[in-house]
């Protein structure tokens, strides 16, 4: 039922015959309704019969609304979710007002007047105007003068979206609350959560995400939402928003106020219908329509999305506006005049990262002869609850664990058969349910609601040719939306490609542009005796093709592999690595002088002062990595810039070694066990700059109290009583969080930094390209690394040490290139180009 | 950009070695900032020298015979036509040779 069946082919010169014999389609709206109808009608070969224009009020293209929390959290840029760009309504000659609204239709007339003035004749008009934040009384919402006091959010738009990140990461920013424990407040508070701000949701529910599960959900939704570093009050209401002429802090109804610098209000959404009110059109909830999509009582006017209501029920998710758009567009074109929308069934997935949350239908039995199975173990914030009526599955709410949702969320939509062991519907009992369901599937059943693509689209991307599971997702835009699919989506592959899935190749290649995982490569350049990043391409790559995105990677694994034996070609390195510097967002450089174990002298203090003052460096700041960072270098500055430093690089640019975190240790320390200053320094010294897959930082602490937090780096070292060692691998605390895996205790320095340098060879030698130790140790498992590592159980460790050595041994500083530069023009500027070589007019 | 009709104005831009092989370099043509590039066949290329993503360096970077990937925020853009892979603006192309001397020699009027 729901598909852009075949994508319209572009019309060049469509709009030169809009003065020919087509019908005029006005449509008001567009986000993803009216953006979608229009495509479903395109699909249907209006361009024919319609000259479209289209107004929207937000001035951009269409986007994809619902990854705006994704926007948010910094999972996705806002760049990126375009599903229409401007592009798109030339190439179909669309006339797209953008940025102007709607402000009255005449349907005596059938004119659409606009707030640029302009008065738009229609033949058929199409109302997608969707839905705004409802702001629900409460006193200082508003300044006196009228608009929303600066600070007060809605989360509806990308601007809104803009809005609340520029917000928070102001730097006085420190507490946020959100109005709402909805899907949508929950959303905007994880959000929030990644910019560091502390967050309290305030609900008026008695439990989150009231209107989609019991209390019993609830209450384990409640204690992984907290874990996540949000306060949840419930049972309470917002009386008021604190603050002069901005937000200071809320009122709640029965506790003490809150104090803030800003207030989301995700308390339920408003159709926007003014302007079919005004224009006299059937208004209740929602523009009340037929179940053709019909405006009631109107012949040519039609509306879709979050503004209709039909057969009683307005509806505030994308997975019922794919659906209409399809009978609307079969009607409005006549492909398809019996086409009939019956409403639809939602489900819900919160897009929370770690906070899994999905459901549908019913929360808990409403008849007596309705079985309900649940389970719940909420110290691990698991919690699932099915409701069977009739063999068939009428509701479920699953938390913590969505293996099951892709399978359940089909047996509900479809109405299919339920296995009769029931404990299958919430565990994997190995049961051939799934693939059954798949083959069974209706053609037109909706495999990602989201993004409203079904089975029949997917099949028909892979017959085209697309037979990996990552090429189907790409060319259909399936499992991009709340990913819950994902599992499903590639099932329905598996069956269209029978069997014939393509691995998606290139997923197992080391750089995209040669054909090879990292064993195969690497055994190929030892075969062939390559040892510059072109004879690689020449011999290995299709067509000796060479690769811009393969050439860093593979420079990086034949330095790893070669030591000094490696033919350095400089076109292979990324910018930093020819420049040895980090470049900034005006095309200038960073410098980072190596400090060891984070610990300086006067003198080196001293030249940094003395740099700095030189070179009007534009900032001076202490970085995460315990040193000191110049940052705003021009390039053709860094050469001297190191000379006067007299110091080595400290390799903050590289896909390599970086730094040692080091505590103050037992010298000074008074709870000091270990001397982890010293060692720091040590390991730093013996492994300073040796490339690796992805970055390797370190940490030594003196004790457990681990002030160097030795347990989120990639190897971090805890001295412990009795002057052992602890050695984590793995760990992370940056995009990812990870607490290392004890690879071994040591009785000696001096075996931390064997095992240390072990480690951090094998995976060199094992890791993908970019795949930091935090992935990689999962993936090849903590008890493999140990047998490997400290028990030698393939007896490689010798070989391991010797490899190792070969490239601490080849270590130069590339800080000394600076006398003698290695390419011509090498720290030439490239922008900003005001010293660059100016070359007359003749 | 030149006025239409007349023919581009050439400029020598000096010799080509001052462009290492894989790499870019930029300049300044007749108020045009332009990234010169030589690829490892010999020939060379010439686009506009700034991002129309965000402004970065396009001289700086990374690129094989047919594109050149921006250092800042990896958007690609075809040596040839400027035009971009990645859904960003296309960059200007011009026309760039090496004479009889070796020198690299451009049309400022853009391709
Ligand atoms: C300078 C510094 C921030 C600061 O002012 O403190 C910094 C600056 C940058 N970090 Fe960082 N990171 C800095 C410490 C960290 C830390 C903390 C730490 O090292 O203890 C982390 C978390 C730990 C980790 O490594 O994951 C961190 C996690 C990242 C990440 C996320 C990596 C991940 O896989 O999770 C990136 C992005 C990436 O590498 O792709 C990144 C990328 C960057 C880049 C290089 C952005 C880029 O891709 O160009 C920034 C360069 C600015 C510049 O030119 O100097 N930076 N970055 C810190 C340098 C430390 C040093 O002395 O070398
Ligand atoms: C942060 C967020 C996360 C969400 N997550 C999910 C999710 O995970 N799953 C899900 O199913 N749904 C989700 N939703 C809901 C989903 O985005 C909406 O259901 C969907 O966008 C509705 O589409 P629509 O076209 O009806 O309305 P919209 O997408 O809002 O489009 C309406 C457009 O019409 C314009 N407009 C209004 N009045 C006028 C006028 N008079 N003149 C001109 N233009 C006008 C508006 O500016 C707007 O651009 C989410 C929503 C938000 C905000
Ligand atoms: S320094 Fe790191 S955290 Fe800060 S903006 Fe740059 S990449 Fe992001
Ligand atoms: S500035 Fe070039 S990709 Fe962003």
């Amino acid at each position: 039922m729901t598909s852009v069946a075949e994508r319209a082919q572009p019309r060049p010169g469509g709009r030169a015959r809009s003065r020919d014999s087509r019908r005029r389609l006005v449509v008001i709206g567009n986000g993803m309704a009216g953006a979608r109808a229009v495509e479903e009608i395109l699909a249907r070969g209006g361009a024919e019969q319609f000259s479209i224009t289209m107004f929207g009020d937000e001035p951009y293209g269409n986007y994809n609304r619902i990854m705006l929390s994704h926007v948010l959290s910094g999972e996705e840029s806002d760049a990126d979710i375009f599903l229409n760009p401007l592009s798109w309504y030339e190439d179909n000659g669309i006339t797209l007002h953008a940025g102007v609204r709607a402000d009255r239709i005449d349907r005596f007339a059938k004119h659409v007047f606009s707030s640029d003035g302009r008065v738009t004749p229609y033949d058929t008009l199409i109302i997608a105007t969707g839905s705004r934040p409802h702001l629900p009384p409460m006193d200082g919402l508003y300044t006196p003068g009228g608009s929303v006091k600066p600070g007060v959010f809605g989360f509806r738009t990308i601007d809104d979206t803009r809005k609340m990140a520029e917000h928070a990461r102001h730097d006085h920013h420190r507490h946020a609350v959100v109005i709402g424990g909805g899907l949508l407040g929950l959303e905007a508070a994880a959000g929030l959560r990644s910019f560091g701000l502390g967050v309290d949701v305030v609900h008026s529910g008695g439990h989150l995400m009231s209107a989609q599960m019991g209390p019993d959900g609830g209450a384990v939704l409640r204690r992984s939402v907290e874990v996540l570093g949000i306060g949840v009050l419930t049972g309470t209401r917002t009386t008021a928003v604190l603050g002069r002429d901005r937000v200071t802090g809320v009122s709640l109804r029965d506790r003490p106020d809150i104090d803030c610098d800003m207030v989301v209000v995700a308390a339920g959404i408003r159709p926007n219908v003014d302007l079919a009110v005004l224009g006299g059109l059937p208004v209740e909830r929602a523009i009340v329509v037929d179940d053709r999509l019909r405006v009631q009582d109107e012949d040519d006017i039609y509306a879709v999305g979050e503004c209709v209501q039909h057969r009683g029920e307005v509806y505030g998710l994308v997975a019922p506006l794919w659906e209409q758009a399809v009978v609307l567009a079969n009607h409005v074109t006549g492909a398809d005049t019996s086409a009939a929308y019956l409403g639809s069934r939602t489900a819900t997935k919160l897009k929370v990262a770690g906070v899994e949350v999905a459901s549908m239908g019913l929360q808990g039995p409403e008849l007596d002869t309705d079985e309900h199975i649940v389970f719940s173990e909420p110290s691990r914030g698991v919690f699932k609850s099915i409701v069977v009526r009739d063999n068939k599955m009428v509701g479920a709410t699953l938390l913590g664990d969505s293996r099951k949702v892709a399978f359940l969320t089909q047996a509900y939509d479809r109405g299919l058969p339920l296995p009769e062991e029931r404990l299958g519907l919430m565990f994997d009992l190995g049961t051939p349910g799934e693939d059954v369901g798949v083959a069974e599937l209706d053609d037109d059943a909706q495999v990602c609601n989201c993004n409203g693509v079904s089975k029949k689209d997917l099949a028909t991307a892979v017959r085209g040719g697309c037979a990996s599971v990552a090429g189907a997702m790409d060319a259909t835009r399936a499992g991009k939306g709340c990913g819950s699919c994902k599992l499903l989506v590639k099932q329905v592959v598996e069956w269209a490609a029978d069997g014939a899935v393509e691995e998606d190749p290139a997923a197992s290649y080391y750089v995209p542009g040669i054909p090879l995982d990292k064993a195969a490569l690497m055994a190929e350049i030892r075969k062939r005796g390559l040892r510059s990043v072109s004879a690689v391409f020449h011999a290995l790559a299709p067509g000796g093709a060479e690769d811009a995105k393969s050439k860093m990677g593979l420079a990086s694994l034949l330095k790893m592999m070669l030591a000094d034996q490696y033919v350095d070609e400089r076109d292979a390195r990324f910018i930093n690595d020819r420049v040895h510097a980090n470049i900034q967002r005006d095309g200038t450089f960073s410098v980072v002088p190596q400090m060891k174990g984070g610990v300086t002298s006067v003198q080196q203090l001293r030249r940094i002062a003395d740099v700095a003052e030189k070179y009007n460096v534009p900032l001076i700041k202490l970085t995460g990595g315990q040193r000191i960072d110049l940052l705003g270098i021009p390039k053709e500055d860094l050469p001297q810039v190191w000379a006067d430093l007299g110091m080595p690089s400290g390799y903050a640019y590289g896909k390599s070694f970086r730094t040692v975190k080091t505590c103050v240790g037992k010298d000074f320390c008074r709870y000091g066990t270990g001397d982890s200053t010293r060692l720091g320094i040590e390991i730093e010294s013996r492994f300073q700059g040796i490339e690796s897959p992805a970055k390797l930082k370190l940490a030594v602490s003196g004790c457990p109290r681990n002030c160097a937090e030795s347990l989120v780096k990639d190897v971090g070292v805890v001295a412990v009583e009795g002057g052992r060692w602890e050695i984590y691998v793995g760990g992370a605390a940056g995009a990812h969080i990870r607490k290392g895996d004890l690879l071994a205790t040591v009785d000696s320095p001096e075996e931390v930094q064997v095992l240390t340098g072990r480690f951090m060879q094998y995976y060199r030698e094992h890791a993908n390209w970019l795949e930091r130790t935090y992935a990689f140790v999962p993936r090849v498992g903590i008890e493999h690394l140990r047998a490997v590592i400290v028990e030698d159980a393939e007896g490689i460790a010798a070989q391991l040490d010797a490899a190792m050595q070969a490239s601490v041994d080849s270590y130069v500083d590339p800080w000394s290139e600076r006398a003698d530069p290695l390419t011509p023009g090498q720290f030439r500027t490239s922008l900003p180009l005001t010293v660059l070589p100016q070359v007359p007019v003749r | 950009m030149s006025a239409s009709g007349a023919a581009p104005a050439s400029h020598v831009l000096g010799p080509v070695d001052q462009v290492p092989l894989g790499e870019g370099r930029a300049f300044v043509v007749d108020g045009q900032q332009v990234a010169v590039f030589r690829l490892r066949d010999g020939t060379v290329r010439a686009l506009a020298a700034v991002c129309p993503h965000r402004g970065g360096p396009i001289a700086d970077g990374t690129i094989d015979r047919q594109q050149v990937i921006c250092p800042l925020h990896q958007h690609a853009f075809d040596l040839t036509s400027g035009c971009s892979t990645t859904g960003a603006e296309p960059l200007q192309a011009y026309r760039v040779s090496v004479d009889g001397e070796q020198n690299l020699v451009l049309e400022a009027g853009g391709v």
